[in-house]
This record gives C-alpha cells, structure tokens and sequence, in this order.
C-alpha cells in the first residue's frame, strides 16, 4: 500500500513538477504559437519558440516505428504460437525478449554504422532520416510486441481454436479470424506498450535522426522528435529556454497521456463488442 | 436394416497417445439418418473415437493411428484427403459450448465465409435458416449483433449447433453436448437432436446412460480403448451379449 502510494506520489510530483516549469512560458508565447509556430530559435536575441517540426517528427518517428514493429512483432507471435514446436518456442520467445535487454545506445550506434549508411547509398538522402530512426525504434519495440502478444494468443481458450478448426478452417484462416481478435485486448495492450517506448525513446533517435529543424516531407528527411530536443539542449538552456524545453515536456506528456487513454477506451469498446468484459 | 450402406465406417482402428494404446482395433458402422450413441466410462476412448471422425487428433501431438476411417467408402486417412473438406462434411459440437468471441450473426456466418461465401445477403440467408433450424430465430433475430458470450449457456450450444449446419454437414459429433447444461436445456437439446436426426446423421458421446437409451437408435459400448458390444440401443440396454455391457448398463460401474 505504502509501495503503492510512494509510486502514485512520484508521479504526481513529476507531473506538478513539469507543468509548473513548463506552463508559464507556454502561457507567454500563446499555447498556438508554442504548438504550431515552426520557428525554433531559443537562443537568439528576440527567441522564438515554436516546436511543430518536433511534434511531427516524434509523430512520424513513432508512426513509421509501429509499422515497423507491430507488423514485425505480431507475425513473429503468430509464428511461435501457431507454427513452432512447444521446445522451439522455449528457446526462441526468450531470446527475442532479451533485445530488450541491449541498451538503447548500442542501437543507435549499430543504426548510425550500419543502417544509415546503407540507406545514404542505396534510397538517397543524409542517411540520418526519418526512415532510420523508424528502423532503429521498430526493432526495439520487437520484444515488447512479441512477448505480450504471444502471452495474450496463449491465453486464448484452446476451444475457440478447435471450433474453428472443426468447421473446415485452415490454421491461417483461425488464426487471423478468430485467434487475433479473441486475444485483441491483449494485443492492443502490446501495441500500446510499443508506442510508449517508440514515444519516449531518445537516446537511439538522437543518433540517427539528424536532429534537423524542419518539419520532415519525407521518411528519408532529417527530423527531430520532442524527446531528442529535450536532451540535446537541455546542457546549456538556461532562463526562457530552459523552461520552453520543459513545456516541450509537458506537450510530450499530454500527448502520449492522449495516445494511452485512446488505446485504452478502444480496448475496452473492443471487449464489450466481443461480450468477454 | 443392415442392407443401408453405412455412411461412416472405422475398420480395425489403432490410436496411440505416445506409448498409450488409447483405441485398440475399432470396427463400427455408423449408418445414416440415425443416431448413434458412444458409451462408456471416463477414459474408454470414446471422444477419442469421435475425433478420429473428423481427424481433430491430428491437432495433438504425438498422436498415432492405423486402420481406416470410411467416410461414403472413402478412407478419410488416406494420404492426401482434404482436411478443410472433410471437417466441412462431419461438423462437430463440443462439451462446452465454445462460440467465438464474435456477435451471433458472425458466429454462424463463420463457417460459410471460411468456404469462400462472401456475398452478404447469401450470407443472411444462410444465418437466418441456420438459426431457425435449431430454433434459435425467433429469440434472436433482432439481435444479431450481440456477442455470443452473452447468451445463455443452452442458447450458446445451440449457436453452436447453427454454426455447424451453416457450413452444410452430413455428419454432426457431438462431444458430450450436454455436459455443461441443466436438465431443462438438456431435454431441448436432445428434442433438437430428434428432429435434426432426419436430415443428419448424429454420432453422440455421453456418459449419460439414460441419454443414450432416450435418443439413440444404436450404441456402442466402450471400455479400456475397446468396443465391447454395438448393436441397436434396444438390445444394448435389455438384452446385452457382453457380461461388461450388461453390467455397465445396470449400473453396476461406471
């Protein structure tokens, strides 16, 4: 109970503490400008502060991240759960769940030496783009997807599966017309997981992306995402600066509070659909 | 009446589970049009016998058969019979009742859009005399569109029962469908079982003996993976051949 609280209070303290630091000077600037200005200059003689470009640079990291990730993460499930040995599938879930064990540096550095090369000389650009950063992000968002969706396509009633099976359907045509959808809950909550990581994550990001001020036009553009303006200037902010980055913080937090509660509520109508809740 | 060519047939069948001789050469013949009952107790073999009828064993690991299943003459085991096929000829129904976590229209629709039937109102047709066919309709039809959890567990088997005549069998398993019923849902099952019995042929599973006695036309008893005696329910319950028949049926274990 005490654990509990101590864990509620921490996140209210977090939460206070960002509005408080961030709220004034996004009052100043006007909470549209803040939002949709694209001008970005914290440190000039008259600042402006506008972060758009970043907005949709973390939306259009994330968005090619779960593309990435979820379509990855859920065949590789489907593939354990449905098509593997018991003993395969032992030794396999494991070792994708400890992708999750590398740090995210060593993802951003395999990215930066390997991946945006290839894409400098194979699709064109910088290499530090858009596409990179959705790359790097939809792989470590593999074993969260992985894990969870193969527990929730465990977790399904083996009946629902023969009943299918019984009425002459294939393997496949059971898997993605009844096997998804009876374990979709479950699902949703692996795809949320993911898209948090995807959100949140920086380190990785900063060292593919590019950190170009610009709202990107395509996936081989240079972007910045919110998380990644947060880290590189926080060094040397200080006054108006330092707190326009924490309204960055408080912009990212909104969002993926937004991003959370949508998924849930979803979740929630899909169950009622289904009459399993 | 052993003129009619019987419409399913196991000749001397084997099963292993591993090393567990589970049936041990099964010959019965199941004719149409009629239902026959499988009886015995717990562990006898005989759901393993059923899936054999339309090879759901084969979803088991290390699961072994030989001899010959006969489905119309044709052996089912056969290398390179079409499993889809033959499960959408011998449908079979569950000890609980297991709809999909979808409404009550897509449930039944299931099976028919799994063949290939794609054109909605074809579709609603097909719903519409599955659901009468086991008198599910009038209860039902203004709401399609409620999951099939939320039904009652009598309504559930019966969605069930729909969902099979949906893909067109001609052969319904049943797996103990009144297992997880009260008494009052049971006897409308079983009414449900007569009238079907016209246009089907029902093979049925129980360990309720006086199940098998009200609806059955013939049974076959069960112990240890063997079948002990099979002939008309008449003469399995009055006048067994087999000593261990007779003394099943009187109750004296099982």
């Amino acid at each position: 109970m005490l654990v509990a609280f101590s864990a509620v209070s921490a996140l209210a303290l977090i939460t206070a503490f960002i509005f408080r630091a961030g709220l004034p000077i996004m009052m100043k600037v006007g909470l549209g400008d803040f939002i949709f200005s694209n001008e970005w200059r914290p440190t000039d003689a008259s600042p402006s502060f506008g972060i758009f470009p970043m907005i949709m640079g973390s939306l259009a990291v994330t968005a090619g991240a779960m593309v990435i990730g979820v379509s990855l993460g859920l065949a590789c499930a489907i593939v354990l759960t449905q098509f593997c040995h018991p003993r395969a599938v032992s030794v396999l879930k494991p070792a994708i769940e400890l992708l999750a064990g590398i740090p995210s540096v060593v993802f951003g550095f395999i990215g930066v030496v390997i991946l945006v090369p290839l894409i400098r000389q194979y699709l064109g650009g910088w290499g530090l783009s858009v596409l990179a950063a959705s790359l790097v992000l939809g792989i470590m968002m593999l074993p969260t997807v992985t894990s969870i969706t193969v527990d929730a396509l465990q977790a399904v009633p083996r009946s629902y599966g023969d009943g299918s099976i019984a009425l002459g359907a294939t393997k496949w045509q059971t898997t993605h017309m009844v096997l998804l959808k009876a374990a979709g809950s479950g699902i949703m909550a692996a795809v949320i997981l993911g898209m948090g990581r995807a959100i949140g994550e920086t380190m990785a990001v900063i060292m593919v992306i590019g950190n170009w001020l610009d709202v990107p036009h395509s996936i081989l553009d240079p972007a910045r995402t919110l998380t990644s303006n947060i880290a590189l200037e926080m060094g040397y902010s200080a006054g108006e600066h330092r707190q326009a980055l924490f309204a960055t913080g408080v912009v990212l937090f909104v969002i993926i509070m937004a991003v959370n509660t949508a998924a849930l509520a979803f979740s929630r109508h899909h169950l009622r659909k289904a009459g399993m809740r | 009446m052993m003129t009619v060519p019987s419409k399913l047939q196991s000749v001397n069948l084997n099963l292993w589970y591993g090393a567990f001789w589970a049936l041990k050469g099964v010959s019965m013949a199941i004719r149409p049009q009629a239902i026959t009952a499988i009886i015995g107790p717990s562990g006898c073999g005989k759901s393993t016998l059923l899936r054999c009828f339309n090879r759901m064993n084969d979803l088991t690991r290390s699961v072994r058969t030989d001899g010959q299943v006969l489905l119309d003459g044709q052996d089912i085991y056969a290398s390179g019979y079409e499993l889809t096929r033959l499960r959408k000829r011998v449908g079979m129904v569950f000890q609980r009742p297991n709809p999909f976590p979808l409404n009550v229209f897509d449930n039944v629709a299931y099976g028919p859009r799994v063949h290939g039937v794609r054109d909605r109102r074809t579709l609603e047709r097909i719903v519409e005399s599955s659901l009468k066919a086991t008198a599910l309709w009038e209860a039902l039809q203004n709401r399609l569109d409620r999951p099939a959890l939320a039904l009652s567990a009598e309504q559930q088997q019966r969605l069930c029962i729909s969902r099979l005549l949906a893909v067109e069998p001609e052969v319904l398993l049943m797996d103990e469908p009144c297992s997880a019923l009260d008494p009052v849902a049971t006897q409308h099952i079983e009414e449900l079982m007569r009238e079907l019995m016209q246009r089907y042929t029902i093979v049925i599973v129980t360990h309720n003996m006086q199940q098998a006695a009200r609806i059955s036309d013939e049974t076959g008893f069960m112990l240890l993976g063997e079948l002990v005696e099979f002939g008309t329910t008449k003469t399995i319950f009055t006048n067994p051949r087999d000593k261990r028949t007779e003394e099943y049926v009187t109750g004296r274990y099982g």
